[in-house]
């Protein structure tokens, strides 16, 4: 490239049902880096964006969570090759966004990429670690296996633009749901370009659908629509954590609660990835 | 029967080359074994000649691989070693034909079923113990279990690459390197694993590929500097096997020989049945240690099962292992044709009667009609020995206790099928088989996440889900 070639800009837009649209509200906002810099102009999310991203998730439910595990497998290893393809995006638009060194924005992204290798190869062995034949004191065949909730929304953690992205998003659909996804509100970036990763690793449109904009104003259609299953708060700002939980309350949701200042360069556990499953026991006679 | 044009692939998609060389230290070598001549057994060429090892090989083999181990494998964090393990599960993916036909052509299963279930069967294994390689605190064997070091393995030739991949993707996963001897008549797609695994850019030493006969196995898993032996072949040599590790302390798990009753209630639904007897017996030949062997039927629906059996045995097509409309291929040597008519013979001599496939059979190669005897009783050779081929024993039953008592009556434990529409019937057979694998209503499933392997003279340990890890593992 000469050193005088103007460079083409990206149009930041949201991600629904396997599509870039602009917000319907036709509303945009400025995403500036750690100095004040303007980055982009990113879509801001309304609550019909919000309700089309609830219906593009509950149509891909009953494909991606009837998926065989092996399947989910293969399909998530993939977005994590897609994901190494773009290493270097990533470095420039976390280290941008967070404000950190290129070496820090390393290491935060290839832990990401790590990170979603993990919960790839959850997908066919959760239920042999979380799944149970029950002994019964009588004549019966009696197991349990963990299945998905359905769809869950998600508000992505506000500082950790990729890395804490990356680690709410996939144990959601490791196990068979689907996700309507906040991002970060002032660091949105590398969720836009994540999203362009999902659109071309083979994960069927509607999976995982990302909304850019402001967490506090969508939030709370999420956490009241009775088409969702369950609630993820992680980046939920603290003043309206309580509000969303009621919210929640109207259709029961399962609500995962944010873990105080959580650290994301830490290997996870499973908790994520038991918050959204449901436990089915089946009982079937036994006899001649 | 309808007639069908051939349909082959061709040959040339498998990259023959005229010689193959062993795999040592992250090198192809020459080893200092007498070189073999591998053989097309569908139409008795040679195919390549390969290299193989001399006991002074095998040592080369376990030093590198104790290098490796020490230096590199064993104390690399599982995350890194995950992501070797599915460079290799998507290098067989991409080059999946190749390996197919390449399987065929050494083996002489038909390219239908190398292409459908050895090849991806493989790569499964490695995607799924990729995943383990970094999660093993949560596979149920305490928090932070060890490998055990430098494994030698031993596998047979009726799914050559898939046995390799069985026997190396948990060994990887759970952090321990191998020395692995494919069998002296399939050595090839072992081999050309050993390329990918070179591609993989794998540390030099954590695998190594040998070949050879069964001299070459045997100083394998004897090697002192081995701490973990599995070995998959015939109960006989698996008995030898442990006989020379007791008293060493080494780890040991066996998968042997298997007959396998496959059992028919009156309540059946006998389509379905006849194309799982058929699938049990005739796939792969009948060289499947899991094979349904042994089809115990209930008296009342006898005569009308074994009518349609025959209808459907009769449509079976035998030839060109290439083709890719056979269903069943070549037998793999002519060790194995002789020994199959052998016993076949001794089911006419003890008065089984014997009904055997008029199908054509090619002029040249190994191969053997489709053959199912009825009359059969428990004490012939034909209901007790393992005959590894495309021959089916008839015996019938009138009460679920008798076939029970039946399938059991067995020194092997390895498979069992039960036939049935009725659910709390299947789970009370179940229930009651000496097996390691049950099968209800299907046949000859095979899974990475479901864990296979026997009882009694079958073996002991597991291979596949998280059971599978065990046999790795220092616990």
């Amino acid at each position: 490239m000469s050193e005088n070639r103007i460079a083409v800009a990206k149009t930041y837009k949201l991600y629904i049902g396997g599509a870039f649209p602009r917000s319907e509200s036709g509303r945009s906002y400025p995403v500036v880096d750690a100095k004040g810099a303007f980055l982009a102009n990113a879509a801001q999310g309304s609550r019909k964006d919000a309700r089309d991203a609830v219906g593009a998730a509950r149509k891909a439910f009953a494909g991606w969570s009837g998926a065989t595990a092996y399947n989910r497998g293969q399909v998530l290893f993939r977005v994590a090759e897609v994901l190494e393809g773009r290493r270097e995006q990533f470095i420039a638009e976390v280290a941008a966004c967070e404000g950190v060194t290129v070496k820090k924005a390393q290491s935060l992204v290839d832990a990401a990429i790590d990170r979603w290798v993990w919960y790839a190869g959850w997908t066919d062995k959760v239920a042999t670690v979380l799944g149970a034949s029950n002994p019964v004191a009588g004549p019966y065949f009696s197991f349990s296996v963990p299945e998905p909730t359905g769809v869950v929304a998600v508000l992505a953690p506000q500082q950790s633009s990729l890395l804490g992205l990356i680690s709410v998003v996939a144990p959601v659909i490791a196990t068979g749901n689907t996700a309507v996804v906040v991002t970060s509100q002032d660091r949105p970036l590398p969720a836009v370009t994540l999203s362009e990763v999902l659109a071309t690793s083979d994960l069927p449109g509607g999976v995982v659908n990302v909304l850019t904009g402001r967490t506090a104003e969508i939030a709370p259609w999420l956490a009241s629509h009775a088409d969702v299953n369950a609630l993820d708060l992680t980046g939920a700002p603290e003043s309206t954590r309580a509000d969303l939980e009621r919210a929640a309350a109207g259709t029961v949701k399962r609500v995962l609660r944010a873990r105080p200042s959580e650290d994301f360069t830490r290997e996870p556990d499973l908790a994520r990835l038991r918050a959204f499953l449901e436990m089915k026991t089946v009982w079937h006679p036994i006899g001649v | 029967m309808w007639e069908y044009a051939p349909a082959p692939e061709s040959r040339d998609i498998a990259n023959l080359k005229p010689n193959y060389r062993m795999f040592i230290d992250g090198q192809f070598v020459e080893g200092a074994g007498e070189p073999l001549k591998t053989v097309n057994p569908g139409t008795e060429e040679v195919l390549a000649e390969v290299s193989t090892a001399a006991p002074a090989d095998v040592d080369k083999a376990v030093k590198a691989a104790r290098r490796a181990y020490d230096r590199v494998w064993g104390k690399m964090p599982g995350s890194e070693r995950a992501k070797y393990i599915f460079r290799i599960a998507r290098l067989i993916q991409e080059r999946s034909r190749e390996l197919a036909v390449l399987e065929s052509l050494d083996n002489g299963k038909p390219i239908k079923e190398s292409r459908d279930v050895d090849v991806p069967t493989a790569a499964a294994h490695f995607f799924y113990h990729a995943g383990w390689a970094d999660k093993l605190a949560y596979a149920g064997h305490g928090p932070d279990p060890r490998p055990l070091g430098v494994a030698g393995q031993v596998i047979p030739w009726n799914f050559p690459l898939m046995m390799a991949a069985w026997k190396i993707a948990p060994a990887l996963a759970t952090g321990n390197t191998v020395v692995i001897k494919p069998a002296e008549t399939t050595p090839l797609s072992a081999l050309v694993l050993a390329e990918i695994i070179q591609q993989a850019d794998l540390p030099p030493g954590v695998v190594n590929i040998l070949a050879g006969a069964g001299d070459v196995g045997a100083a394998v898993v004897s090697h002192p500097d081995v701490d973990k032996v599995a070995f998959t072949g015939s109960t006989e040599v698996g008995k030898i096997i442990q006989r020379q590790l007791a008293g060493t302390g080494r780890r040991l798990s066996l998968e042997l020989g298997g007959k396998a009753a496959n059992i028919v209630f009156d309540d059946a639904p006998l389509d379905q049945a006849v194309e799982g007897i058929v699938n049990g017996i005739f796939f792969n030949q009948g060289h499947v240690c899991c094979a349904g062997s042994r089809l115990l039927v209930q008296e009342s629906v006898a005569d009308e099962l074994l009518e349609k059996l025959r209808v459907r045995v009769s449509t079976l097509r035998v030839g060109d292992p290439l083709d890719k409309n056979t269903d069943v291929g070549a037998i793999n040597s002519r060790e194995q044709l002789t020994k199959i008519q052998q016993l076949v013979e001794t089911g006419d001599a003890e008065g089984a009667q014997r009904w055997t496939s008029a199908c054509p059979l090619p002029d040249k190669g190994f191969y053997f009609a489709p053959t199912v005897f009825s009359n059969v009783s428990q004490a012939m050779r034909i209901a007790r020995e393992e005959i590894f081929g495309p021959v089916l024993s008839v015996l019938t039953f009138r009460t679920p206790d008798e076939a029970v008592a039946k399938a059991n009556n067995t020194p092997y434990g390895l498979s069992a099928g039960i036939w049935t529409e009725k659910g709390s019937r299947i789970l009370w057979a179940a229930q009651k088989m000496r097996a390691g694998v049950v099968w209800a209503n299907t046949f000859n499933r095979f899974d990475p996440t479901a864990p296979f392997g026997g009882y009694q003279e079958s073996g002991f340990g597991r291979e596949g889900g998280r059971t599978g890890l065990e046999a790795y593992l220092d616990v």
